[in-house]
This record gives structure tokens, C-alpha cells and sequence, in this order.
């Protein structure tokens, strides 16, 4: 099952996805990237039913692209995320509804960073961090017990890696590398991935 | 859309209407069986096609069959074979359509296989074509070429596999002509995914590692589009992984490829009841396919290696 996770500091959203495209029970890909770029300071993590993924988020990803084209500027991130959730409502009650579970995360040069946690009901929320798929059972309350809004950028990967391992620990299935990200005023940077040995 | 003319699409794919029974009233033409299920169950006698019950005659193409479970890329596993499994951890989402059970148990019975290596791509497939525990036949093509540099292996519902081939061969011509160039390995699983979007949920057509030049695509009817440079589909993909992963390297050479291909297909044989007979083995260059020729210590029709009866041999052809 998939993972991902955000963490919002004062400047700056970490986050990361991992890297297992599997089908049924086998791990098909070990180095698939679950992060869309929409725009230089926004990304999208998708994850969920295995065509909806790519075709939802790549929907989303030209339509911001066209967004900047027509009108010379960038969607914010908070736009952006509400055009996703839109979008996302649409077709919720249509015949074919998109199961993804999303979070997209974004610097504003005026609201600053923001990170939005979005799932296939068409839900969306803004929040400090957030995680999704079976792993966030296992790694909120770490997140819920460490995080403070003003956790510097080293601290925030230290988080991270808390909570990777207490995957590695306890996790049932095995999930050996994550991408990490981190967005602030700069763009989009990558950094780096973290691979766990076995436990 | 070209699909459109080929089966009447438009009219199936307006949201109000969507029955068989609107096509088969719409249009005076023989539309191909899968869009009208009831349609030519009225025609003359020479066609006897299956007619599923009832239940099915009301609902759309896009819901005919589509099961309620989500595949998502979850570990945890479920039966390859359908019907829906009763027990998922994660509580299911609404659907658009109800779970309609298929009439009858469409299998993935197959091995298929490929890898990119030094020498370019191998892939590898059996020649078993079952039908829920027959074996249909012994000798069928799992590996289709799709033009002189590309090549297609199916799994899955073999007279799907067959059209999407042809559509895709047609496609890829069409964008040849059109513009003048070929269109890459990228670019034609592109477009083979979003041509099965919008059947996705109807089983339709499993995994397609398509490549040409020197890239793999996998392709499947769920949506899923993955580059790599190993790929095995089918219900006896584990076994054949297992044996690739133990030997696949950049650096073999042809003939050395050629036998671990053999040996993952024979091995996923000899424990996957759904594969078996023979393997085809393409090699896939930059000049173009090969297909390798049929050996003789694969058994035909599962006699043990040691009676060993030889049987001709097809031929090499470019």
C-alpha cells in the first residue's frame, strides 16, 4: 500500500512519497515517482486506484500549465488546490469517479507555504502535516507528538525519518525507498532519498 | 476518435443513454459483438454468439463486468481469478456502477515476460490459451508484432488482446502518415492507456510490455503505464520474476538471454496450471524483431523432457 506524507514548517513544506508501484503482490517498479509538478513552487503527491493516479493528476498538472499560459501567471497553491478538489467533487458522482487520495503542497510568494490534505471523497483540508494510505496509522501520532510550527528544515527530515522507520518497524509490507521534496520560495528542491535495509 | 466508428462509441458514451439495446436501435449496422452484447443474437442464425443473462442486457459497455474492488497497487493479495474477494482490510469506496458478476470467469492465464539488456529487448510468452481449466490451444501467439521495431505481448482476454493490437497497429500507421515520423515506444504506450481508459473496470486486457529500440513499457487496462526494464504479466509472473531477478544483468549476452528467458517461462510453466506448451522468444533490435525459434526441451503438450519428441521446428522469419 502506498504512502505519503507532508510536513508544513514556517517557510518551507517537506514531503515525501515512496517509490513501490506494485500490482497485486508484486512490486512491479522500485523507483516510481509519485510527485507531479504543477508549477515551479507546487507539487502534487497522488496516489490510489492505479489508472486514476497518472490520468487524474496528469489532468490537473496541463490544466494548471494552461491556467499560466492563458493568463501569464501561476495558480496559487491554494487555488490550485481548490480547482483539484473541484474537479475532484465533479466527478465524484458521475460513472466514473476518480479514487485518489491526494496532497498537494505549495509556497505562495504571499500566504507563504501551505500543505492540503485532499482524499477521493473530494474532501480538503489545509493542515500543518498530514499522511496518507495504511502507514498513517503508524506514523500521525509521531507527527502529532514532535511536530512544532517552527521546526527548522534539519528538523523536519529528522522527523521524516522518524517516521519511515517506525514504518520499517512495524509496517506489514515493505517499503524500502522514499522520494523526499521540499518546497520554499526557491522552488521545488530534491533531496535525498531515503532507503531503509531490511529491519 | 477513429474507436468511435469502430463501434458505434458515440452513441455509448453520451451520459443519458447507454444501453445495448439503444445501440443496436440506433444503428443499422453490425457493430462488432463487444459493444452489443444483444445485437446479433437477432440476426440471422448464421452467427451464435453467447448471450449473457439478463441482468446484463441493461447495463452499458463501460459497466458490463466492472468490479466494485479498487486495484489498488495494495500488498496485500487478493486471487488473481475473479470473482470479487469478500475480505479487504480498507473499508470500499462508492462506486459508480454495482457490482455486476461477469458471466463467466475471464482468466489471465499466461506467462509473459520482458527485459531490456545490451543487446536490445527479449521477450518471452507461452502458447497456452485456456478457457477456465481447458486448454483452448496449445499453440497461440501471445507476442504480436505491432510494426517492424515494435512488439507487443498480451495477457488476458486473448480476443481483446488481438483488437487492441490491431487498433494500436492502425493507430501508430495513422500517426506515421500524418506526421511523417514514428511514433516512439513513449508515445504509443501513451496512447495505447488512454485508448483503454475508458474501459477500465471491464477486465479488459492485462499488461502489454510494449518496446521497441531500446525501451519497455507496460501497459494495463487499469490504467497503469510503467516504464522499467523487467516486466512479467500474468498469472505466472511470480514464478518468472523469481528466476529473472536472480540472473537478469545488463551485460548478458543474446544467447545467454535467450535461455533465461526460456527458463523463467518454463518454470512459471511448471507451476502455473494456466501456462504451459510452448515459448516464443523475441529478440527486438534496432534492426527490427526476430523471433527465436521453438526448442525441443520444452515438452509439447506437458510430456516429461525425457520423451523428448521432436517436432518441427518453426522457422526463423524477420
Amino acid at each position: 500500500m502506498e504512502y505519503l506524507i507532508g510536513i508544513q514548517g514556517p517557510d518551507y513544506v517537506l514531503v515525501a512519497a515512496d517509490n513501490v508501484a506494485a500490482s497485486s503482490i508484486i512490486q512491479m517498479k522500485h523507483d516510481y515517482d509519485k510527485m507531479f509538478k504543477l508549477s515551479e513552487k507546487i507539487l502534487l503527491l497522488c496516489v490510489g486506484e492505479a489508472g486514476d493516479t497518472v490520468q487524474f493528476a496528469e489532468y490537473i498538472q496541463k490544466n494548471v500549465q494552461l491556467y499560466k499560459m492563458r493568463n501569464g501567471y501561476e495558480l496559487s497553491p491554494s487555488a490550485a488546490a481548490n480547482f483539484t478538489r473541484k474537479n475532484l467533487a465533479d466527478y465524484l458522482r458521475s460513472r466514473t469517479p476518480y479514487h485518489v487520495n491526494l496532497l498537494l503542497a505549495g509556497h505562495d510568494e504571499s500566504d507563504g507555504p501551505g500543505l492540503f490534505y485532499m482524499d477521493y471523497m473530494a474532501s480538503l483540508a489545509k493542515a500543518p502535516f498530514a499522511a496518507h494510505g495504511y502507514g498513517a496509522f503508524l506514523t500521525l501520532s509521531i507527527l502529532d507528538r514532535y511536530y512544532r510550527p517552527d521546526l527548522s528544515r534539519v528538523e523536519a527530515v529528522e522527523l521524516l525519518r522518524k517516521c519511515v522507520e517506525e514504518l520499517n518497524k512495524r509496517f506489514i509490507l515493505n517499503l524500502p525507498s522514499f522520494s523526499v521534496r521540499l518546497i520554499d520560495k526557491d522552488g521545488i528542491h530534491d533531496m535525498e532519498k531515503i532507503t531503509l535495509t531490511a529491519k | 476518435m477513429a474507436l468511435q466508428d469502430l463501434c458505434n462509441f458515440g452513441d455509448i458514451f453520451q451520459e443519458s443513454v447507454g444501453t445495448a439495446r439503444n445501440v443496436t436501435a440506433s444503428g443499422k449496422r453490425k457493430s462488432c459483438s463487444y459493444a452489443s452484447g444483444v445485437a446479433l443474437s437477432n440476426s440471422t442464425s448464421l452467427f451464435h454468439f453467447y448471450i449473457p443473462e439478463a441482468g446484463y442486457l441493461d447495463e452499458s459497455p463501460i459497466q458490463f463486468g466492472q468490479i466494485s474492488t479498487m486495484q489498488s497497487s495494495s500488498g496485500i493479495p487478493f486471487p488473481e481469478m475473479l470473482p470479487i474477494p469478500s475480505s479487504l482490510p480498507e473499508s470500499l469506496p462508492f462506486t459508480s456502477s454495482q457490482a455486476v458478476p461477469l458471466p463467466f470467469p475471464m482468466a489471465h492465464g499466461t506467462t509473459t515476460l520482458a527485459f531490456m539488456f545490451q543487446g536490445g529487448v527479449l521477450a518471452a510468452a507461452d502458447t497456452r490459451s485456456s478457457c477456465s481449466g481447458l486448454v483452448a490451444c496449445p499453440a497461440s501467439q501471445k507476442i504480436l508484432p505491432i510494426h517492424s521495431h515494435l512488439v507487443g505481448t498480451t495477457s488476458g482476454t486473448s480476443a481483446d488482446c488481438a483488437l487492441w493490437k490491431r487498433i494500436l497497429s492502425r493507430e501508430l500507421r495513422l500517426y506515421q502518415l500524418r506526421y511523417g515520423r514514428r511514433l516512439s515506444t513513449r508515445g504509443a504506450a501513451k496512447l495505447l492507456s488512454h485508448m483503454l481508459h475508458p474501459f477500465k473496470g471491464t477486465e479488459l486486457y492485462c499488461g502489454c510490455p510494449c518496446f521497441s529500440g531500446p525501451s519497455l513499457f507496460y501497459v494495463c487496462s487499469d490504467g497503469t503505464r510503467l516504464e522499467g526494464s523487467l516486466f512479467s504479466v500474468g498469472s505466472g509472473s511470480p514464478y518468472a520474476y523469481s528466476i529473472l531477478d536472480q540472473g537478469v544483468r545488463w551485460g548478458l549476452t543474446v544467447e545467454e538471454a535467450t535461455s533465461i528467458a526460456r527458463e523463467a517461462v518454463y518454470r512459471a510453466t511448471h507451476r502455473d496450471a494456466y501456462s504451459g506448451n510452448f515459448v516464443d522468444v523475441y529478440h527486438v533490435t534496432s534492426k527490427g524483431w526476430t523471433r527465436r525459434t521453438h526448442e525441443t526441451h520444452m515438452p509439447r503438450f506437458g510430456l516429461h523432457p525425457k520423451y523428448n519428441i521432436q517436432y518441427v521446428a518453426e522457422s526463423t522469419h524477420c
